[in-house]
């Protein structure tokens, strides 16, 4: 009586070639390509004002690192063997846009061409595919080629004169007779080596105060500064308004892209070191909203830590990251040779991610409570 | 405030609106049946009859091989035609007794159909009327009930939840028995109250069925004991644990069972067939489940009989449409996605989804971004993305933390990568099981 079993195999016509697959059967509307591409969209503010403080060359910077970045993301998955269809499907999902917009806002508006293709390379190069592409870098490539930059052509990186063209390539008096290109943390900086002069530290000070007020540095532009042609905005690309960076993020946030964590401890972190300083030394340190408001800050807590593939996966690991890259930041500037330390702390914190992941994996459901977990 | 459970879930669409307002119908009975005899989890149980033997509905057709077993009723009176193997949801080959209807459903002597009350001065012999029905788990697990309700003396229970969470999407059929049988799930309810002797009950039911928790409030009106908690709709809030972490606030620990923390959890749809076996001494022949999705011609909700075909369902309501691309056994996230209709229905079948073609192929995966959503998904605290990473790398030796995975598939539903995280946890799984094994005989 024992049938053999397969026998009664033939299925209905009704439901033949029905898909199979283990569950869950449902998924996420989210994606990978509509997470990168809403990241770079929310970037645009920043890069429209970019455009209008520094005139059209920063389009063309920016044009040319995204190019560049996609370009070479090509390049590389070709050769690391993939076929066309997936080399431009990859290379277009949105992740070089992003490498090639923030390598640019991490530009200063003098770059020459060339120092943005170097940029671009390294980033996609040394950043991205030595690793094993996206997913498996460990630091964020357009940081990495930024300080690869840094260290390499330091003369180019730190020179901050802007074009002296407006938007439309018209020669403009304003610019060329502006008096200050230096920016606000060069400025500290130099007030820093001055330590023993009490003098020239107040005065450099005061020039701070009247060319960088600490609105302007939030806002990233001031509607009178051409007229006055007094202390236009110093810096790379992106680091000229906290408030659109600000904005960017807010929606990235609302659309649960980045949480608070890294962003909010970040800031904190450089503001309670800075505060402390300033509360120390009021003569010789600047306030920490200062410190909040100028150099990469902002886009540094925002757009750099929040890199997913380069910060802790956990909630709990991403409090620690963003309050070591804050420290850093804070202790390099401080008391560091460079003026700016957001790129370093974030590469160094990016460096210890796999630890602090392990530190921080969650407490398992049920069990008992423990701050730090062994790794096992 | 509203109860749910503290960490990790997702929120998938709800889908219930096909099958929401539909009443409980009752199909004609099927011309035969296939009553598999590994419906539990546990032993499978054994053979009673003979081909040609003639039985009658609720007749004992196999008996159970163990305690952790249950017997097995003919769902429908007439004749066996063949004991034999046969595929099913469960297996390519599950030993099956096939019987033909004789189309007079003459249910065996004892079973009242029309009593509608219990008799708690029997209370002694609910468990054995529980046991002797066969009622196993109808949420899906399939954990023979009268296991469930003799725990050992070490574990001293004080609660019982009753589970009215349905907490997958398409699945209304728990709803439906609660709109249209509150009374019966209370009256169940009682009984396995009584069963384990405990002073508290609650039944847990998700704020997304504001009918179904009016109906059960009514139902259970100032009954000393009982209480109807309103839960925040969460998926996975039926799970087992996350339903006691959220009514209870405790956590059953790791590798533990709930009544190591005193809490027995039983499914609404257990419940009524509680009250049925106990009030009626009605075996466990037939089951309330939902029929619903984009390709299904009619969803509803249907009363059927253990064994019938996948198929004559199908034809009952009104045929698959054209774009069928997916028919999944049980809901969209746990549920087990089907070769074809020709399988029969089990006491654990609580639905079938008809998904269309477009959401029937996953897109393709991509690599991980390390997003870190599986891990806010987690409601068991694990970091799912990095397990399945070791899994694919084939290093199982380190996959102990996959025994904790309750399955649930919020990890992969969260993925904006669509990696098949629950996938490589579930061989992950497999995996270090068997590597322990290999320990141990080694």
């Amino acid at each position: 009586v024992t049938e053999t079993p397969g026998k009664n195999d033939a299925a209905s016509a009704e439901t033949r070639d029905l898909v199979l697959a283990s569950s869950p059967h449902l998924a996420t509307t989210e994606s990978v390509r509509r997470i990168m591409h809403t990241v770079w969209i929310t970037l645009l503010p920043a890069c429209l004002l970019a455009g209008y403080v520094f005139g059209y060359t920063a389009f063309l910077i920016i044009a040319l690192s995204t190019a560049a970045c996609i370009g070479f993301e090509m390049l590389f998955l070709a050769l690391r063997g993939k076929k066309w269809p997936q080399v431009r499907a990859e290379a277009l999902d949105g992740s070089a846009v992003i490498t090639g917009v923030l390598l640019a806002l991490n530009l200063p508006a003098s770059s020459p061409w060339w120092l943005v293709l170097i940029g671009a390379f390294v980033a996609m190069s040394l950043g991205k595919h030595l690793f094993g592409g996206l997913g498996n870098n460990v630091f964020n490539p357009a940081l990495v080629a930024r300080v690869f930059l840094l260290i390499s052509f330091p003369t180019e990186m730190l020179d901050y004169t802007p074009p002296v063209e407006d938007f439309a390539g018209r020669y403009d008096a304003a610019r060329a007779d502006a008096v200050t290109y230096a920016t606000p943390l060069g400025k500290l900086k130099e007030a820093a080596r001055a330590g023993g002069d009490a003098e020239e530290v107040a005065r450099i000070r005061e020039e701070i105060r009247a060319d960088y007020p600490l609105l302007d540095l939030f806002l990233g532009f001031r509607p009178s500064g051409r007229a006055s042609g007094r202390g236009r905005m110093g810096g790379c690309l992106g680091e000229i308004s906290g408030l659109l960076l600000l904005l960017g993020a807010a929606f990235l946030f609302w659309r649960r892209i980045i949480t608070w964590h890294i962003p909010v401890t970040f800031v904190a972190a450089t503001a309670l070191v800075t505060g402390i300083a300033w509360a120390a030394d009021p003569a010789q340190y600047v306030n920490p909203l200062y410190h909040v408001c100028s150099g990469g800050l902002l886009l540094g807590a925002l757009y750099m830590a929040t890199d997913m593939v380069t910060s802790p996966v956990t909630p709990r690991g991403m409090l620690i990251f963003g309050a070591g890259c804050g420290l850093i930041t804070a202790v390099i500037r401080l008391w560091g040779s460079y003026p700016e330390g957001v790129s370093f702390a974030i590469l160094i914190m990016n460096g210890l991610v796999p630890l602090i992941d392990r530190a921080t994996r969650p407490r398992k459901f049920g069990e008992s409570r423990r701050i730090w977990r062994s790794a096992t | 405030m509203k109860r749910t459970f503290k960490r990790g879930g997702v929120h998938p669409p709800q889908e219930k609106h096909f099958t929401r307002e539909k009443p409980i119908e009752n199909p004609p009975l099927p011309e035969r049946v296939f009553i598999p005899l590994n419906q539990n989890l546990g032993a499978p149980s054994k053979s009673v009859v003979e081909p040609k033997q003639e039985v009658k509905t609720g007749q004992i057709i196999a008996e159970p091989t163990g305690f952790v077993s249950s017997p097995v009723h003919a769902s429908v009176s007439g004749v066996v035609k063949s004991i034999g193997y046969r595929r099913t949801s469960v297996s390519p080959c599950s030993l099956c007794i096939e019987i033909e209807s004789d189309g007079k459903d003459a249910w065996v002597d004892g079973v009242q159909l029309d009593a509608d009350a219990i008799d708690f001065s029997h209370r002694e012999s609910f468990l054995e009327s529980i046991r002797a029905a066969g009622l196993v788990g109808m949420g899906g697990a399939a954990f023979p009930t009268h296991v469930k309700l003799s725990p050992p003396k070490e574990f001293p229970v004080d609660t019982l939840i009753v589970n009215g969470v349905e907490c997958e999407p398409y699945l209304t059929a728990d709803n439906r028995l609660m709109l249209e049988h509150p009374g019966e799930i209370l009256q169940g309810l009682l009984a396995m109250k009584a069963v384990l002797g405990v002073e508290r009950a609650f039944i847990g039911i998700e704020d997304n069925k504001p009918r179904a928790i009016a109906a059960v409030r009514e139902a259970v009106g100032k009954t000393p004991g009982v209480e109807v908690v309103t839960l925040k709709t969460r998926y996975p809030q039926g799970a087992e644990k996350q339903l006691i972490k959220a009514v209870l606030g405790r956590e059953v620990p790791p590798g533990k069972l709930p009544m190591q923390v005193g809490a027995v959890v039983q499914n609404v749809g257990t419940a009524f067939a509680v009250f049925e076996a106990v009030a009626r001494r009605k075996p466990l022949v037939e089951r309330v489940l939902t029929v619903s999705g984009q390709a299904i011609r009619e969803p509803k909700n249907l009363r059927v009989r253990i064994g019938t075909p996948l198929k004559n369902i199908v034809e009952y309501c009104g045929g698959a449409r054209d774009n069928l691309g997916k028919l999944i056994m049980g809901g969209p996230m746990m549920g087990k996605a089907l070769r074809s209709a020709d399988v029969p229905v089990l006491k654990s079948t609580s639905g079938l989804v008809f998904l269309d073609k477009a959401s029937s192929l996953s897109p393709p995966e991509c690599g991980c971004i390390r997003c870190g959503r599986c891990v806010l998904a987690c409601p068991q605290g694990l970091v799912p993305g990095e397990l399945a990473r070791l899994s694919e790398a084939g290093a199982f030796e380190r996959l102990a933390d996959a025994l904790d995975c309750v399955e649930c598939g919020s990890c992969q539903y969260a993925c904006p990568s669509n990696r098949r995280i629950l996938h490589l946890l579930r061989l992950g799984k497999n995996e270090y099981r068997n590597l322990q094994k290999e320990k141990q005989t080694a």
